[in-house]
């Protein structure tokens, strides 16, 4: 044997006994690696609340840039990236994975995928990564699920989830759990049959697969009128949650198909505009809420739920915290199922209230007619794919929305956009634009809510609305924002403004922070751009 | 221009070549039609891709190593619109025909490709993973040390003369993304490892250690590039043995892909 092959041996004994990069028990603990963001929303509650206090109330407003990194990209940046030991991976939209020096922002590598041609509602965007041991994963929009070496960025699997052909994409970013990776499709207005699918993490084999609409001789089948099953939408295309006490996994469904025309689909329509909860091993139904039964108005409860475990009437409760897209936010028995409270957290003239069950009272009238009928809030909601934050220091849910906005909806049309600036509610672009309206329109904020009694504990005004997505900190700042182009910091407790910067670009994505060598950093995508601030 | 009969003897036997195989019911390509491939591929493609076509890194035109199995229709496209969101531009001045012709010239490279070394597959992949003990530095199908190039996909862009050279060899062609870099701080750290990239300040490689580093250069006392680890397989394998390993990695060819 030469002197190099056994140098070679005995590194690679070396790198044989190094423990896999990210474990199950980190993804499971991630507080016990504050300075890593191992998943989409940091931890599997969705809580979006990292224990980083460097950056505090106190020193926030001397944040200054260290490096940006500009994407190869004229998409929307809708990614929250990873970082793990100091290297930050993030996508390239559509589906370029990036490597970069989270220090510094150079490249290590770039792993290209080039989807066929596919078709998205919304544009050619990914949301982000997953990551277990040494491997990445991303789901692609042309309905890929891939597997890629995180050290050198190779593909190491390549599975084929559904058929792009047949307008099914993704845009999510996936979840692994245990020995599973989780994904679902995008492709709901295009008049698909949602599913989610667990894939094992080494093969990409399918494990299960739970389709959203049930199948002729199972239960809810028969909320479906006809064969409108077959292509009713109820897609999951936004990331889930996962609750390990319970080893339930949670999703949120999309709108039924057609979108804005309910009479060729008679029915409830389950589990439309639903959260499932589904036995993470198996992928058995174990309970659903559905809230917006027979949906006419867009309305998909594709929102990120957020996890949370709060004093409810004097005793501790595990809860599922939502702001949905039709208007109104719920407290939800995250084991049981069970409505605990709703209520409308903008305008909404669609319902006027529950029944004990938590359906909702809808008000007469108020769906598609030939004349058009003014429905708030507009189709795109009071909230659409963008994560929410809450703060376990704080107590309060802090969620980025849009109030004021309403939509005339006309049967077997596209609903018409109110008022002379039906533009502003369009959804994100890159570019910033003129904001015309006045405040009796469309805007956006962002509020802190108690969860208790979803009252609004103080608000933030955006000047435009806002696609971007929520970070709350243990320095008792949240970050966000909006079209407008600002990156905000404010403090926790009250909501005042401690500091911005302005981006150029619109935030479309969702804040993240983590630190190298005990130096902690914020990310933000804005336009086709990543911004990166610390303390200087 | 369309005479196989005004075709010389090369395109003879590309022609030949074509019509043996899976793909020439989709071309139809004459060996006119190929040389005009060749010569619009050389005018329109080369500047960026290379003349053998293997001038970015992971693709291969001439080895048929394309991102992803694009069919013939596809391809075509893809020459007159480019590819949207990469450097990859459209060609407004080429007629159909033309971008046509380039495909049917690039099939006719990719399936000339050569046969291997004469060598048993099987037996070659035995002796990867023992005897050579390639794993040690090499990686496929997620199996092996990340220190050398991955080779899932070896077989796509490398042919076998080079691979034969790059056994005896190694040191006499490296691929520029392969090329082995060594790293000295001031404190006297030493890091070895495949070069990844470089600026004016800093310098990021895949050490040998399998982990990703990145560097400021001031903190550097020396930073450069070193002969690669790869050791010569001769006095280690037979040329029989040379020839199974060569032909195994030429029978790499992504099975990443499913």
């Amino acid at each position: 044997m030469s002197p190099r092959f056994r140098l070679c041996c005995v590194l690679l004994a070396a790198s044989q006994c190094a423990s896999a990069q990210v474990t199950n028990d980190q993804l499971l603990r991630p507080d016990a690696q504050p300075a890593n963001w191992l998943s989409y929303s940091r931890d599997y509650s969705n809580q979006r609340h990292s224990p980083l206090n460097q950056i505090s109330t106190d020193n926030v407003a001397r944040l200054q840039l260290q490096w940006v990194w500009q994407a190869r990209s004229l998409e929307k940046f809708e990614a929250t990236p990873l970082v793990v030991n100091g290297v930050l991976y993030t996508v390239q939209a559509p589906n370029d994975v990036v490597a970069l020096d989270a220090a510094t922002g150079r490249i290590f590598w770039t792993y290209s995928h080039q989807p066929s041609p596919a078709r998205t509602c919304c544009g050619r965007v990914n949301r982000g990564l997953a990551i277990h041991g040494d491997t990445l994963f991303m789901g692609t929009v042309d309905a890929h699920l891939l597997a890629i070496d995180a050290k050198s960025g190779q593909l190491l699997w390549d599975i084929v989830v559904a058929d792009a052909a047949a307008q099914y994409s993704i845009t999510m970013s996936p979840m692994v759990m245990k020995d599973k990776v989780y994904i679902g499709t995008a492709g709901g207005d295009m008049g698909i049959r949602g599913f989610v699918a667990a894939y094992d993490i080494r093969t990409g084999r399918e494990v299960w697969k739970f389709y959203t609409i049930p199948g002729p001789g199972e239960a809810g089948h028969d909320t479906w009128s006809g064969d409108s099953w077959q292509k009713g939408g109820a897609s999951i295309w936004n990331h889930g949650a996962y609750d390990p006490e319970s080893n339930l996994v949670y999703w949120g469904t999309g709108n039924p198909a057609p979108d804005w025309d309910g009479r060729m689909r008679l029915g409830d329509n389950l589990y439309s505009d639903s959260v499932i909860a589904l036995d993470a091993d198996t992928g058995k139904l174990k309970w659903h809420y559905q809230f917006t039964p027979h949906d006419e108005l867009d309305y998909d409860s594709t929102q990120v739920p957020v996890l949370a475990d709060i004093s409810w009437k004097g005793k501790p409760r595990k809860v599922m915290l939502w702001a949905n897209r039709n208007g109104l936010m719920y407290v939800l028995d995250r084991v049981s199922g069970e409505f605990l409270l709703g209520k409308p957290y903008v305008e909404v003239n669609w319902m006027d209230g529950f029944d004990a069950k938590g359906r909702p009272h809808r008000v007469p009238g108020m769906v598609p007619t030939p004349q058009g009928t003014l429905v708030r809030p507009h189709v795109h909601g009071a909230i659409n794919w963008a994560p929410s934050a809450y703060s376990p220091r704080t107590g309060l849910f802090y969620v980025a929305h849009w109030e004021h906005s309403g939509i005339v909806a006309i049967e077997g049309q596209f609903p018409q956009s109110v008022g002379i600036n039906a533009r502003q509610t369009t959804m994100g672009d890159v570019t910033l634009e003129p904001f015309l309206n006045n405040d009796d329109e469309a805007r956006g904020v962002i509020r802190a809510y108690d969860p208790v009694t979803l009252n609004v504990a103080w608000e933030y005004k955006l000047g435009n609305i806002t696609w971007g997505g929520m970070l709350s900190t243990a320095g008792d700042v949240v970050f966000g924002g909006g079209k407008d182009g600002y990156f905000v910091a404010l403090d926790a407790k009250s909501g005042k403004l401690l500091w911005k910067a302005a981006l150029g670009g619109q935030v479309n994505a969702g804040a993240m922070t983590y630190a190298v060598n005990g130096k902690q950093y914020v990310a933000i995508a804005a336009g086709t751009a990543l911004f990166v601030f610390a303390l200087p | 221009m369309r005479h196989v009969g005004h075709s010389t003897g090369k395109h003879v036997v590309l022609l030949w070549l074509l019509l043996a195989s899976p793909f020439a019911m989709a071309q139809h390509a004459t060996g006119s039609d190929l040389f005009s491939g060749e010569q619009a591929f050389q005018n329109y493609c080369a500047n960026c891709h290379g003349k053998a076509g293997n001038q970015i890194v992971g693709v291969d035109l001439g080895h048929g190593a394309f991102r992803k199995p694009y069919d013939d229709a596809q391809l075509t496209d893809i020459i007159m619109k480019g590819i949207p969101g990469s450097p990859m531009p459209a060609t407004p001045g080429m007629s159909r025909e033309q971008a046509v012709q380039i495909v049917g010239y690039l099939r006719s490279l990719a399936i000339s490709k050569d046969a291997g070394a004469g060598g048993d597959a099987a037996r070659g992949k035995l002796l990867f993973a023992g005897k050579g003990q390639c794993f040690s530095c090499h990686r496929v199908d997620g199996e092996g040390s990340r220190q050398g190039p991955e080779l899932s996909r070896i077989g796509l862009s490398r042919k076998s003369d080079q691979l034969v050279t790059s056994l005896l060899d190694p040191n006499r062609e490296v691929q520029p993304q392969n090329r082995s870099y060594r790293i000295v701080t001031h404190e006297g750290q030493r890091i070895s490892g495949r070069l990844l990239n470089q600026d004016a300040f800093s310098v990021q490689l895949l050490g040998s250690d399998e982990q990703l580093h990145s560097f400021e250069k001031a903190d550097l006392q020396s930073a450069e590039f070193i002969a690669s680890p790869m050791p010569a397989v001769r006095g280690t394998l037979s040329d029989q043995e040379v020839a199974d390993v060569v032909q195994y990695l030429v029978s790499l060819r992504g099975s990443a892909k499913r």
